[in-house]
């Protein structure tokens, strides 16, 4: 469940009482509602659910981790060569 | 994967599954899903009307007729036009019209030559309207080389129609010693795609309520007999007509569609690489918002061919040299098994199952 | 496309897997909870790139196929109505209740409207003064934010003629009930990660030390997911049971505030059937005292339909990860999804729909095969 992608805030602006902010996803632009990430600039990449950002993306916390992602197999190199699979699977 | 069935299990697996109340399949009423291009289409033309009309070229289920007619060969095709908006960015329902009946023609191996347009229209439409949807029909025959011969208006009331329904009906020559044929594919045969799939459907439902975003591409409506002509001159010129088997436009449904019924037709696989499937990012970002899939839009100016393997490269070359086959890549080949399958490689190196569609492809959030 | 497509490159998805067959030294079951994860496997093929000592087992995180019949035939027979526009994600209009679904319901004349965000139906009941709009509100938490946005703004504009149908499911007492069953075979759990984006994952941490399982809150991506089974493999093969957060990028321990204060005003904990499961204590939402007027289910009547609870099919060790689509006699044969016999064939999230969808009626075998020789 939960469908949500990332996209990034263009503009934020008022409407009806709520925060709202135009976000681009790959080209195409939809507007979501602000008001749960209220403190997001533009700029900023927000995590979009049926049109509310539910979160922000850590951009930091992003390349740190898929920096560890893209590293891998350095650490992989240093360990021990593949032993053979286990046999029998759990079913 | 085996665990033993206990006795409260047993007693579940017998229940007889026929006293389900849910199917949902038998509709007593049509509902949108049958308009789809997927299996409930295909269920309500066989049992509704291929039952009633039984003759071999219906059965051959073709996108066009393929007729003798006193040793001339003509290809004889209708197709049905209700698109809303019928304004939007890169056409109209006019040019669709008419584009879309070239194609079906040209895809078969004929040269488009005549039309018969039938028009439903509602009360209450702006004549400003019809005239430049008029228009547009006129610089689309004009550019495809065929005439408009015949036609037919008609007028419902007000709410009974929605603006203009257009039914164009195309006769087409065979001239060229082609055998394009959906049962044609054998393994070892490659798939080409002209270009980026998906701008038709998705630049449609920009415009839909409820779903509009900005920065939708715009609808790639074209004619296709000249890009069909360049491939079919490139296999001619290799020695052989024959080593294109079978082309289509993957309209409603998309690329999905027309090469799960090819695959079915063919009783052959297909396996397609998910990395060389062109998708515009303004397609993907629709696609991922909504939960769609690319490969189940419609598209209104891409064509996908099945040739033998030997001529691919150079049909591809020619494919490519044309405005409308600039992107058009190799992006899978027919094999022997799984029969009736499309699978695809995915990104990630998993392998997928490209299933056929049941109905509407619909927006979700799950 | 950034934050999407980086986490679908193959070269370091071969290398995740290579991790996990070197961390790995004996068969694990591990249960993705969220049905968008399991969209995810089963389009990316992901589980046929794990070793085969890893076993993934598809949880309830549908809440569509879990929203029970009962709900949907009330939901039915509200859009039957001549003075209502009856909203929906499009996920719920396929659903068949005891008698057709949505789009049979629309073509007998319903005005049934597929929306993208809940508050869209603002727009339509601004538009439509004289008409009743109801939305479907469904989902798990994730959900939530935007579905009490839309009671919060229908009761601060004074829009009267706005109501919900509330079927909205929580993922804990779900996760709760699947490890408390005597038949329970998973291990291991990958966390729902837009769910803990909004409510966190506090309260998984009891789950976690109580039926001793590692819990790894994960996103969706092809990367995500491997990331995620090597991190918990990690904790099994080290006898730990941890709440741990791969999707980082995206959550902390305490999700989204602002969130989660008006999901508390708009809503209350209550009991939820689930469609295959029965009765969950406390496993729902529904409106609070002081929004129950934008409550649908108030606001007209609907009889309590006699619904006929189809024969029980598996659907229910299905969805607690017990038995596989392919267990089940019925699969790909009486039950497709033109002729869903049970939840998780009746929605394209549920796992017998995912699965038959991308091709699990040929075996696991068949499609490494060809999967291999495809190049």
């Amino acid at each position: 469940m939960c469908l949500a992608i990332p996209g990034r805030v263009v503009e934020t602006f008022l409407q009806n009482g709520m925060r709202m902010a135009r976000v681009q996803f790959g080209g195409v632009t939809r507007d979501a509602c602000l008001d749960y990430v209220p403190e997001t600039t533009v700029g900023e990449y927000v995590l979009v659910h049926v049109g509310f950002a539910i979160s922000r993306v850590d951009e930091k916390e992003a390349h740190r981790t898929y920096q560890a992602l893209a590293e891998l197999d350095q650490l992989t190199e240093l360990e021990a060569p593949i032993v053979d699979e286990p046999s029998g699977g759990a079913a | 994967m085996s665990t033993k069935v206990d006795e409260s299990e047993q007693q579940e697996l017998a229940q007889p599954f026929g006293s389900c109340p849910l199917p949902i399949f038998d509709h007593p009423q049509i509902v949108l899903g049958h308009g789809s291009g997927g299996k409930l289409s295909a269920e309500l033309i066989e049992k509704v009307f291929v039952s009633r009309f039984r003759n071999p070229t219906l059965e051959k289920m073709d996108d066009q007729a393929v007729l003798d007619v006193g040793g001339v060969r003509l290809a004889f095709t209708t197709d049905s036009f209700v698109v809303t908006p019928i304004f939007f960015p890169g056409g109209d329902i006019g040019a669709l019209a008419v584009n879309g009946t070239v194609n079906d023609l040209a895809v078969g191996g004929a040269k488009p030559l005549y039309l018969a347009a039938a028009f439903i229209l509602e009360e209450g439409l702006p004549a400003a309207d019809l005239a430049r949807v008029v228009d547009s029909m006129a610089i689309a025959a004009q550019n495809a080389g065929v005439q408009l011969v015949t036609g037919d208006t008609k007028v419902v009331n007000r709410g009974k129609g929605d603006k203009v329904f257009i039914t164009t009906t195309g006769i087409g020559h065979m001239n060229r010693a082609t055998e394009l044929s959906a049962d044609r594919a054998r393994p070892g045969d490659k798939i080409l795609l002209s270009g980026f799939i998906g701008d038709h459907g998705i630049t449609i439902l920009s415009q839909r309520e409820g779903l509009e975003f900005e920065g939708a591409p715009e609808s790639d409506c074209a004619a296709l007999h000249g890009l069909v002509a360049a491939i079919l001159d490139e296999a001619e010129a290799a020695g052989d007509l024959r080593s294109v088997r079978v082309m289509r436009d993957p309209t409603r449904g998309g690329v999905a569609t027309v090469l799960n019924e090819i695959a079915q037709r063919s009783r052959a696989g297909m396996i397609l690489r998910e990395s060389e499937i062109p998708v515009r990012e303004t397609v993907r970002g629709a696609c991922e918002l909504l939960g769609l899939d690319p490969l189940y839009v419609a598209n209104e100016g891409k064509l996908v061919a099945v040739v033998a393997p030997q001529i691919a490269d150079r049909v591809l070359s020619a494919m490519q040299q044309h405005t409308l086959g600039t992107d058009g890549r190799i992006i899978g080949e027919v094999v022997e098994q799984p029969s009736g399958m499309v699978l695809m490689r995915t990104f990630v190196g998993g392998t997928r199952v490209v299933d056929v569609l049941f109905g509407e492809q619909l927006p979700r959030i799950c | 496309m950034k934050y999407l497509d980086e986490y679908r490159d193959g070269d370091i998805a071969a290398k995740l897997v290579e991790r996990i067959r070197r961390v790995q030294t004996k068969p694990w079951v591990i249960m993705e909870v969220c049905g968008g994860q399991t969209h995810s496997i089963v389009k990316n093929g992901i589980d046929h790139l794990l070793p085969k000592g890893v076993e993934l087992v598809h949880g309830p995180g549908c809440p569509v196929c879990v929203t029970p019949l009962e709900m949907i035939d009330k939901a039915h027979a509200i859009a039957r109505r001549p003075d209502v526009v009856f909203c929906s994600f499009g996920d719920m209009l396929r659903v068949p209740g005891s008698n057709g679904d949505l789009f049979s319901i629309k073509s007998q004349g319903g005005d049934v409207r597929v929306v993208y965000s809940p508050i869209d139906c603002l727009k339509i009941a601004k538009a439509n003064p004289d008409r009743q709009i109801v939305f479907f509100a469904i989902g798990f938490e994730t959900t939530a934010p935007a579905n009490a946005m839309l009671a919060w703004q229908a009761r601060a504009t004074g829009m009267t003629n706005v109501s919900l149908l509330v079927s909205h499911v929580l993922v804990p007492p779900a996760i709760e009930a699947i490890l408390s069953s005597p038949q329970n075979r998973v291990q291991g759990f990958l966390g729902p990660g837009h769910v803990c984006a909004v409510v966190g994952y506090r309260e998984y941490e009891p789950l976690a030390g109580r039926f001793h399982v590692p819990i790894v809150v994960t996103g969706f991506e092809p990367l995500d997911i491997l990331e995620g089974v090597l991190m918990v493999i990690e904790q099994l093969e080290q006898g730990r049971a941890e709440v741990e957060n791969q999707y980082s990028r995206v959550l902390d321990r305490g999700g989204n505030r602002p969130a989660q204060d008006l999901i508390g005003k708009v809503f209350e904990v209550s009991d939820r059937k689930w469609r295959g499961v029965g009765n969950i204590p406390g496993s729902g939402f529904q409106l609070r005292d002081e929004f129950r007027e934008f409550d649908a289910e108030h606001r007209f009547s609907v009889e309590t339909i006699d619904t006929m609870e189809p024969p029980v099919c598996i659907a229910g060790q299905i969805l607690q990860g017990i038995k596989k689509p392919h267990d089940c006699p019925a699969f790909g044969t009486e039950c497709t999804p033109q002729h869903p016999l049970g939840a998780t064939m009746v929605s394209a999230e549920g796992a017998c729909a995912a699965y038959y969808a991308y091709g699990r009626h040929l075996t696991d075998a068949d499609l490494v095969t060809i999967g291999a020789n495809g190049k």
